[in-house]
């Protein structure tokens, strides 16, 4: 099952990358691959922005805005003027 | 409008671009610290293992350990248990089921046994523990509100600073020899591993994303599979979340029959079992249906998704009607036509909430098209409808 194409946030700065894997193993969705010493996005498109990643490089290669999927939530903070949250 | 996604009541700024101190951004993590600590600080005292721990039906023993007697828990599930996984299931006391975080034992665990943390949600709980039958390990229960882990570790509640006060709280480091925490993969959302392991001395592996995946990880040296590390969503696990779509739909639905009948009883309004049998079915069809079969119904979008079986629905129902002559006349075929896609659409598109692939981003993005398009349709049906009711009222012939 695939979600929306082309609208994720995630970002990976190669540069800082060091191949360390710690993103590959909190990755539900397996968007990350190794690919020689590093690490690459090898399907963007299922990433769902929870965050694990960003949070768990020790090197901050990676960025997200992190957020929650759910649109009970969306609505709940255009309600009360939050962000997005499960309430 | 409940929530159907996460639920709990801690409520934390998620996007990072308007936090200031709370260690969202991976790039703040090294200076976090200013933030969740308040929410776990006024939540529990991490006091010695309460007694109460020790009554409970599912505790089948004590465990004798330098830091004092640890509660031995059964690695079976009782009738009870069962019974209080489906209540949930239907949103009865969902809210408050839970265990008292602290450590736990699973069979005869010494200073060499593994590991497991988990949340405090007793059904994440019970789904761990009965998974570990004829195994010895140490269970660490953080407190996060009796949310899962996933949603605690979105909300932050299943996080570093829990984490690092709970293993204190415990005394882990004197019941255990070694210094390896494994965490639910899920968990990960909310822990800084390197964080934990400047602060506790403890290293942290990422386990399994299922319970069940738990011995063969263990055995595994444990060691992850690409397959143990990825999320699915079954048709099984579609089909048990769908209960609290509908209960989650009730409130809204019973609103509307609310004011169908009012407008029957002051003589404005023609509604009957008919009528009744549509709405219940486009919202069958948003909640249930659609959910299910998710992955065959054409488009990506929630909402699309909903909207396509709603209007076959619209279709099927005019067609039980007598269409071509529907015995509520054209004018409230037409009405309906827009209205159950619209109620089945949005249905639908709250089940993201309960999905584990659908990201905010592309939350967002839909919804800027769904939304108004819901509405449009919804209040030129609802003008339809009245302009029928008006007709017949005024002693019209039905269109």
């Amino acid at each position: 099952m695939k979600y929306l194409k082309n609208v994720v946030t995630l970002q990976h700065d190669i540069d800082k990358c060091t191949g360390c894997g710690r993103c590959l193993e909190v990755c539900p969705h397996r968007v990350f691959q190794p690919e020689g010493k590093k690490v690459m996005i090898a399907d963007r498109d299922a990433c769902m922005e929870c965050g694990a990643c960003a949070r768990n490089c020790p090197f901050d290669a990676i960025e997200v805005q992190q957020g929650v999927g759910c649109a009970a939530a969306v609505i709940i903070g255009f309600f009360t003027g939050t962000e997005p949250t499960c309430g | 409008m409940p929530s159907t996604c996460c639920g709990g009541s801690t409520p934390v700024k998620r996007r990072t671009k308007q936090t200031s101190c709370c260690g969202n951004e991976s790039t703040q993590s090294k200076q976090s610290s200013c933030c969740s600590q308040e929410q776990t600080a006024n939540r529990t005292d991490y006091a010695a293992p309460e007694t109460a721990a020790f009554e409970q039906p599912w505790v089948v023993g004590k465990i004798a350990t330098p830091a004092g007697e640890v509660p031995q828990v059964a690695a079976k599930l009782s009738f009870r248990d069962t019974i209080g996984a489906w209540k949930c299931r239907w949103s009865i006391g969902r809210m408050n089921y839970r265990v008292d975080p602290g450590l736990y034992a699973v069979g005869q665990p010494d200073a060499s046994s593994p590991v497991l943390v988990t949340s405090n949600y007793k059904m994440t709980f019970d789904r761990l523990r009965e998974r570990l039958g004829g195994l010895s390990l140490w269970i660490v229960v953080l407190d996060t509100d009796g949310v899962n882990v996933w949603c605690a570790a979105g909300k932050g509640t299943f996080g570093t600073d829990e984490l690092v006060r709970r293993v204190s709280a415990v005394r882990l480091s004197e019941v255990v020899s070694h210094r390896t925490l494994i965490l639910p993969q899920l968990g990960a959302v909310g822990v800084y591993a390197h964080e934990v392991t400047k602060q506790t001395k403890f290293r942290v592996v990422y386990g399994p994303v299922r319970a069940k995946d738990v011995p063969a990880f263990l055995a595994n040296g444990m060691q992850t599979t690409e397959e143990m590390r990825t999320v699915r969503f079954t048709f099984r696990d579609r089909i048990v979340l769908t209960p609290m779509e509908l209960v989650g739909a009730l409130t809204p639905v019973l609103i509307m029959f609310g004011i169908l009948f009012i407008l029957n009883a002051v003589g404005f309004g023609h509604y009957g079992s008919t009528d009744f049998f549509g709405i219940m079915g486009s919202i069958f069809t948003g909640a249930v249906l659609t959910p299910i079969l998710l992955p065959w119904v054409p488009g990506r979008a929630f909402s699309l998704k909903g909207a396509i079986l709603g209007l076959v629905w619209a279709v099927g129902f005019l067609l039980l009607s007598g269409f071509p002559s529907p015995v509520f006349g054209w004018l409230k075929a037409a009405a309906y036509v827009l209205l159950l896609p619209a109620l089945s659409s949005f249905l639908t598109m709250n089940f993201t909430g309960s999905s584990t692939y659908t990201s905010l981003s592309g939350v967002d993005r839909e919804m800027k098209f769904a939304v108004p398009a819901q509405l449009a349709a919804a209040v030129s049906a609802i003008l339809l409808l009245l302009v029928s009711d008006a007709i017949l009222t005024f002693g019209g012939k039905l269109i």
